[in-house]
This record gives structure tokens, sequence and C-alpha cells, in this order.
């Protein structure tokens, strides 16, 4: 038993199931607002408008749940009182509040035809994009959960990478094509890639991303991710009947990028409530010094 | 500006009367904590919380074959570089005149993100009404030139408070004459301006290793890494881009 009668040292994080359904939803309208922006810079406006479409979606549900996971819902515009750059989660309020008002005027246009003679958004959208697919890792490591902060040189990698593979394989559901299922099968590659690269440099301390519901989690992910990319990459052949199974990846690839975010969760849970992940590392640092 | 202020908690001189808890109660009306045993020693509140801002930890051990009983009062240690006010996205948490750390109950939106970022556990959200709440170093008393309500309460002096500089010397000088006593465990935590919180304004002496009291053994502020992990997002980012311009460049099949 380590410490005072086991109990945690760290408070339990408040953060509940909105956050990783967050994670995904927000990093999803970052890279299809990045895929947009460059779709439109070739001039393939069906791909930017479906692009724009997906960016849509995840931007719009973004703010609801993170409002929801407050514990004072209406009191969300107090976020952005002020301008924090110690603040990750007030620098990523302005960020969404900023990539939510682009999308929807970059949406509009590309859908609806509005604003036709709105000046050239996508040096705004290039940055804004996977800025709000990225600074999620920096908002989760930001705290003193040792699964979280440990893992601060990876998250955002991890996060990067299943934004890609969320947006391509959303995209390529309506019907994005050979563009999307290429962004869907890189993204699945960097996140396989940038997750066992988290594993290796994390050792013990990765335990708690091995452990419980963040270890069936990680699993999960894994298994669907390597079965949707390989049925993504059936169906980019081009055989008949092959259109089907790269919709069937496509959907496997966006339950391994939202597995892969609840991994990262519970994982962070389970690393706050065992003192044994608190005081290991630190009396090892100090151990070290002595 | 006043001198910054703080407590020094002197554990070796604790009785465990728990005085502290319900002094901070009273004066801060905080609701009543579910007052059932915890079955660790003398131990009822278990731990600091939004209604709890003072926790005395009971530890029991076994000593040359006799019993020790080691007495701690728990409470915020007022970071000189505090990670709950610097993550805070609100700007409800602040650094008062004083030096101490104090949230503004009609700006926090309770997103809980000072929770997780505290090394101690020392803050949390209120299921009451959202918010979080911690120790404020009595800062209505603070301006009145009062003494916070637990060192106030405090029957042995267990818990001074006064100007930090000040208690620092004091703390050195309590922690000389243990050891000239034999007291050879005693420490002090919390005192360092060089450690990962560039020190406390809560300091403690304590007689066995911190995290037998359940405190972190070597707390670093989280945001001390704050810019390599905006360099990493960064670079992450600018994969992102160029991993989407190559996907869209290629052709349509």
């Amino acid at each position: 038993m380590t410490g005072y009668y086991g109990r945690p040292i760290l408070k339990r994080p408040t953060w509940t199931w909105e956050v990783p359904c967050y994670l995904f939803a927000g990093g999803m309208a970052g890279a299809a607002c990045t895929l947009a922006t460059v779709a439109e810079a070739r001039g393939d406006r069906g791909l930017a408008r479906r692009a724009w479409l997906v960016a849509l979606a995840g931007v719009g549900a973004s703010p609801p749940l993170l409002i929801v996971d407050l514990g004072r819902p209406e009191r969300f515009h107090h976020m952005l009182r002020v301008f924090k750059p110690t603040s990750p989660m007030n620098m990523g309020a302005w960020i969404l509040a900023a990539t939510a008002a682009a999308i929807t005027l970059g949406g509009a246009r590309s859908v609806l035809g509005w604003f036709p003679r709105l000046g050239r958004l996508s040096a705004a959208t290039a940055v804004l994009g996977p800025a709000l697919s990225t600074y999620t890792g920096v908002l989760v490591a930001d705290t003193a959960v040792p699964a979280w902060h440990e893992a601060r040189r990876e998250l955002p990698w991890v996060f990067a990478a299943g934004s890609a593979m969320s947006a391509g394989s959303a995209v390529s559901l309506i019907g994005g094509g050979a563009p999307a299922r290429r962004l869907a099968l890189a993204g699945a590659a960097g996140e396989l890639a940038a997750t066992s690269a988290m594993q290796r440099r994390l050792g013990a301390i990765g335990e708690p991303y091995r452990e419980g519901a963040a270890g069936r989690f990680a699993k999960l992910a894994r298994a669907a991710t390597a079965a949707g990319a390989g049925l993504v990459s059936a169906g980019h052949v081009q055989r008949r009947g092959t259109r089907k199974l790269a919709g069937a990846g496509a959907a496997l690839l966006l339950a391994g990028a939202m597995a892969t975010r609840w991994s990262v969760y519970k994982a962070g849970l389970q690393s706050a409530a065992d003192p044994r992940y608190v005081v290991e590392p630190q009396r090892a640092r100090l151990d070290a010094r002595a | 500006m006043p001198d910054r202020v703080g407590f020094f908690t002197d554990t070796s001189v604790c009785i465990g009367c728990k005085a502290c808890e319900v002094a901070c109660k009273e004066w801060n009306e905080l609701p009543a904590d579910d007052i059932g045993w915890t079955g660790h020693s003398y131990d009822n509140t278990g731990h600091l919380g939004a209604a709890t801002w003072r926790h005395v930890a009971f530890v029991e051990q076994e000593l040359d074959g006799s019993m020790r009983w080691l007495m701690s009062s728990d409470v915020c240690k007022h970071c000189t570089s505090a990670p709950c006010l610097e993550v805070c996205p609100t700007g409800a948490l602040f650094r008062t005149e004083f030096d101490t750390v104090v949230v503004q109950q009609d700006v926090c939106n309770g997103c809980g993100y000072c929770v997780s970022a505290c090394p101690f556990g020392v803050i949390d959200r209120s299921e009451d009404d959202g918010r979080a709440h911690k120790c404020t170093l009595c800062y209505d008393r603070l301006k009145d030139d009062m003494t916070p309500a637990c060192a106030q309460a405090c029957p042995t002096e267990s818990i001074r408070f006064g100007p930090l500089e000040e208690l620092r010397e004091r703390a050195f000088e309590r922690l000389e004459v243990l050891h000239a006593a034999g007291e050879s465990s005693a420490r002090l935590y919390g005192e360092d301006p060089d450690d990962g919180m560039r020190g406390e304004g809560s300091i403690f002496l304590l007689l066995d290793e911190p995290e037998v009291y359940g405190l972190p053994p070597d707390p670093v502020s989280t945001t001390r890494d704050l810019g390599s992990m905006w360099a990493s997002a960064a670079r992450a980012g600018a994969a992102l881009l160029a991993c989407v311009a190559i996907a869209a460049l290629g052709g349509r099949r």
C-alpha cells in the first residue's frame, strides 16, 4: 500500500464522457476544415463541399459537449472574458470560437453559395484547422495527472493522426473519393505509430494505458484501426463490390479514433486514482538527484 | 503591497484535535462532511476537498516495538508557481495582494481544469454548486488584519500564520531544535524556493516521508513544460497540414 492508506493523492478529474467525445468531434472538425481548405485551393469543389459538411458537423457538436461538462454551464462565456496564454483551455476556447466561425463562413460559401465576395479564408483555416486538432494534446497534458502529463510529447501526435483518420473516413463515407481515403489511411498509420511510440517511451509509467478500461479501449482501437485500414485499402483498388467494404472500413476507422480518445481519457482517471503513479516516479527522481 | 503571508504547520506539536477543521468550516460557512469513520485511525474527513480546506491526517506507525502516532493538518499550499491559477481559463483563480491564491466564486464556471492541475489534490469542484473551492487563507480576515481561522483556533500553535520569510526562518530554527533533540527524521516540506512549485506558501515540518502523510514527494508544476507541449502540438499540426495536402493533391482515383 502506497502513501496514506492507499488514498489517491490527486483529485479525480471532473471531466466526464463529454470530453473524450469532444476530443473526437473537435479533432475531426479541425482536420476536415484543413482538408476543405486544401481542396478549395486545388479547385476540387466537390471534395471541399464534403469536407466542409464534416467540419460543420464536428464543430457543431463541440460547444454543446464542452458546455454540458461545466459545473456551471450558463457561465460558459466566462472562457472568453480573458485571453490567457498560460491556460490551454482558454487558448482552446479562442481556437474553437475562431475555427467555428471560419468553418461556418467557409461551409456556407461552399454549400449554400453565400458570401461569394468573401475573401479567401484559406490563410486562417490552414492554421486554425490543425490547431483545433492538436491543441487538445496540450490541454490534456497540462495537468498533474501522470498518464496525461507524462505523455505530453506524443499526445498532440496521437490526436493529430486520429483527426486525420476520422475526418478522412467521414468525408469518404459521403463520397469524398480517393483523397479522403488516402487521408484516412495516413491517419490510421499515424495513429498506430504514435500510440505505440507513446507506449514504448512511457514504459512502466504507461501501465494505466494497458490496464482496465483504458487497456480495453486501446486494444479495441488497435483492432478497429488495423481492420478498418485493411478494408479501406481494399476499397482503394476499386474492384466491383469493394465500395461497401471501403464504407465498412471507414466506419471502423471512426470507431478506432473514438476508442483511442476513450483510452487516453480512462488512462488519466486510472493514473489519478492510484497514488503509486504519483509517488513512484517522484521518488525515483529524488533518489536520482540524491 | 503587504508581505507575502502563509502558514507554517509544525506537525511535531499537532495533537489531532481538528480545531482547525472546525474553525475553518465555521468561519467559511462550509457544509459538513460525512462524519462517519473512515477506519483510518482518527481520520474522518479523509482528504481535502471543496468543503474541507483543512484536513488532519492520522498515521499509526510501529517504531522500535512501540507505537508512534503522526498527525498533520494539511491545507492548500498557495504555491509560488500555482498551476491551478495558471490553467484557469476564466481568470477566476487569482493572486491576491497577500500573494495567496483565491477563487473568485462569481467568475468560476466549474470547468474543473484546476482540479486536474493541482499536484497536491487540494482543490475540488463542489457537487452542490458546480464551482471549484479551496482554502482562501481567510482572504476576508486578512483584509481586516486578522489571523486565519485555523491558525487562530490551533491550541498548540502547530499552525502558525505570518509573513512567509519569518515563517521560513522559524521553520529552520525548529528543525535544528528537533535534530539536536535526536529527532533525526524531522524534515521541512515546501520550504525550498527552487523546488518544482518554486516554493510553497504553506510550509510543513514533517516527521516522515511526505508520501506517508499523503503528500507528493517531489511535485512539479505542470505548466513548467508548457512551452515544450505547445512546440510538440505545433509540429504535429504542421505534419497534419502536410499530410492533408499530400492526400488531396493526388488524383481523384
